[in-house]
């Protein structure tokens, strides 16, 4: 690739999304709008290499694609209206239709930004689908890029965002910020995919493609681009705060050989400090704007960890409240399990157990080796290494991670020396 | 001191640089005449206050940005609100998986 390529390719990731979404607001069609800035990017491709990149190319591609939007127009004019019949005054209106283009590419406020996130995220797309237009329409990513990331192929991807564009446009989407009663509900699905995305990244390993773990950035930067354009909403800064604490961690949660670090065994030093003052700064804002929701509250419980030197000076007490608090607001089996190990770790393994044993038999915890590998650790705790041992033999048969069953397993042989009186 | 124009233009420059989400901290520096200069020569650290008669470039600030290549560094750096003269450098900052294992277990407590 051509050193203008490679420059265009970053421009193109710095100005996409503004060009989308002010496209979008002219011609009320987010399909449309992504097509007229593709055309826009294929003339650039053409042009640049010869001309070089223009000094405002943002401002470039908009004419660009300003050009194409009135052709577009005018034909589709000119069928409705059988041919010849086009006149200056149509001309002229469609010229006047098109708002001023400085206007379309400023947006200072950054409101079409936004709209064009709230349509991506619309609740009438799969998650799949709004996962795949947000990156493609507002993260800038390529089809290939999306699916090399998600691990599927390309034409799977290319398919998910042309039946989503068409759903959008059947289902006449408007382009827009939803207000009132609606706007929390809708609010909730763009974090949601901003969330999952970056939970596709964190979960790649060692030997995955780059484009995996770049996941968590580009989750990142669309969740700091939302908390400037939604600044009041203080589950935006929530959750860019558990993003900032969580990414923090991400050169000390592997070592050296690949292996995975659990967060107490983990070299603080290794955190990324400069993200956990993000994330700390963050997680103020949330909490000046009221109540945490459970973003916000997720945020606050890995600030708890964030925020201790050593594990050993981790505020425990605090967590379990928090934990008390999410689990009001988002009540789920995991959460459970996870407000256990906290109870265990600030009041003891006897406070745990009581909490494991409300999930234990939780159909959606069947299958989930973490359960009988808490339920095994707090037992052995109480000195009950029988009931222990079994549990852990449980765990390790199902786990499909080959060093954590050798761990579970280890675990289980010591309970049962233990349980078996020299 | 820089005059009120370029500040304007600086700070409307990190505001762009903020709302694309790609900035993750700036700072601007006192001149160096207002610090030291500690080098190193022959194991032994010497430490000379300022002014610095010889010095022709002096670094005035930094931003830190979060972005997927160096051409997009380069891209943002191209937008920067510059006195005539001025010089962005472009450096990535170096992460713990960049080495070798042993460097890596080097770098562990």
């Amino acid at each position: 690739m051509s050193e203008t390529h490679r420059a265009i390719d970053a421009v193109w990731r710095i100005e996409s999304a503004r060009l989308i979404a002010g496209l979008a607001r002219m011609v009320r069609d987010v399909g449309l709008a992504e097509d007229l800035a593709q055309d826009a990017l294929v003339a650039a491709l053409q042009q640049w290499p010869e001309s070089g990149v223009p000094d405002n190319p943002g401002a470039w591609l908009m004419a660009a694609a300003r050009h194409r939007a009135i052709d577009l127009l005018r034909k589709r004019t000119l069928h409705q209206r059988k041919e010849g019949q086009i006149s200056q005054e149509i001309e002229a209106r469609l010229q006047t239709a098109l708002p001023d283009l400085d206007a379309a590419i400023d947006d200072p406020i950054g409101d079409d930004l936004l709209r064009l996130m709230f349509t991506a995220c619309h609740p009438v797309l799969s998650t799949a689908a709004r996962t795949a237009l947000t990156l493609r329409l507002l993260g800038g990513l390529t089809t290939g890029e999306i699916a090399r990331a998600f691990l599927v192929s390309e034409s799977t991807i290319a398919q998910r965002i042309v039946r989503a564009k068409r759903t959008l446009a059947e289902a006449r989407v408007p382009f827009e910020v939803p207000r009132g009663g609606e706007l929390a509900a809708r609010l909730s699905s763009v974090l949601e995919v901003i969330y999952l995305v970056f939970n596709e990244g964190y979960s790649a390993t060692a030997g995955d493609d780059w484009l995996r773990p770049a996941l968590c950035e580009d989750a990142l930067r669309l969740g700091r681009i939302l908390a400037e354009l939604a600044p009041h909403e203080p589950e935006v800064h929530g959750l860019v705060a558990l993003l900032e604490i969580q990414a923090s961690r991400a050169g000390a949660r592997v070592g050296p050989s690949g292996e995975p670090i659990l967060l107490l065994d983990q070299d603080r030093a290794r955190w990324d400090h400069l993200l956990i003052r993000r994330g700390l700064a963050a997680l103020e804002r949330a909490e000046q704007g009221g109540g945490l929701g459970p973003y916000g509250l997720q945020a606050a419980i890995a600030a708890c960890h964030a925020r201790a030197r050593t594990a050993e000076e981790t505020d425990w007490t605090r967590i379990t409240a928090l934990y008390d608090g999410l689990a009001q607001l988002a009540p789920s089996p995991i959460v459970e399990l996870n407000r256990a190990v906290a109870y265990a770790m600030a009041f003891g393994p006897a406070a745990g157990l009581e909490i494991v044993d409300l999930v234990k038999s939780e159909p959606s915890l069947k299958a989930y080796h973490l359960l009988p590998a808490v339920r095994g650790d707090l037992l052995a705790k109480l000195g009950r290494f029988e009931e222990a041992r079994a549990e852990f033999e449980r765990a390790a048969s199902l786990t499909r991670n080959a060093r954590e069953r050798d761990l579970l397993r280890n675990r289980g042989i010591t309970c049962a020396q233990a349980s078996t009186p020299p | 001191m820089p005059d009120a124009g370029i500040v304007e233009r600086m700070t409307r420059y990190n505001e762009s640089l903020t709302k694309a989400g790609v900035l993750l901290g700036l700072d601007g520096l006192h001149p160096l005449s207002m610090g030291a200069r500690v080098s190193f020569s022959g194991g032994k650290p010497k430490v000379t206050d300022g002014p610095f008669a010889e010095a022709k470039e002096v670094i005035g600030g930094y931003w830190m940005i979060q972005v997927k290549s160096k051409e997009d560094a380069i891209e943002w750096a191209r937008r920067a609100p510059m006195p005539d003269g001025d010089i962005i450098e472009i450096r990535q900052v170096q992460e713990m998986s960049d080495f070798p294992p042993d460097v890596q277990k080097a770098a562990g407590r």
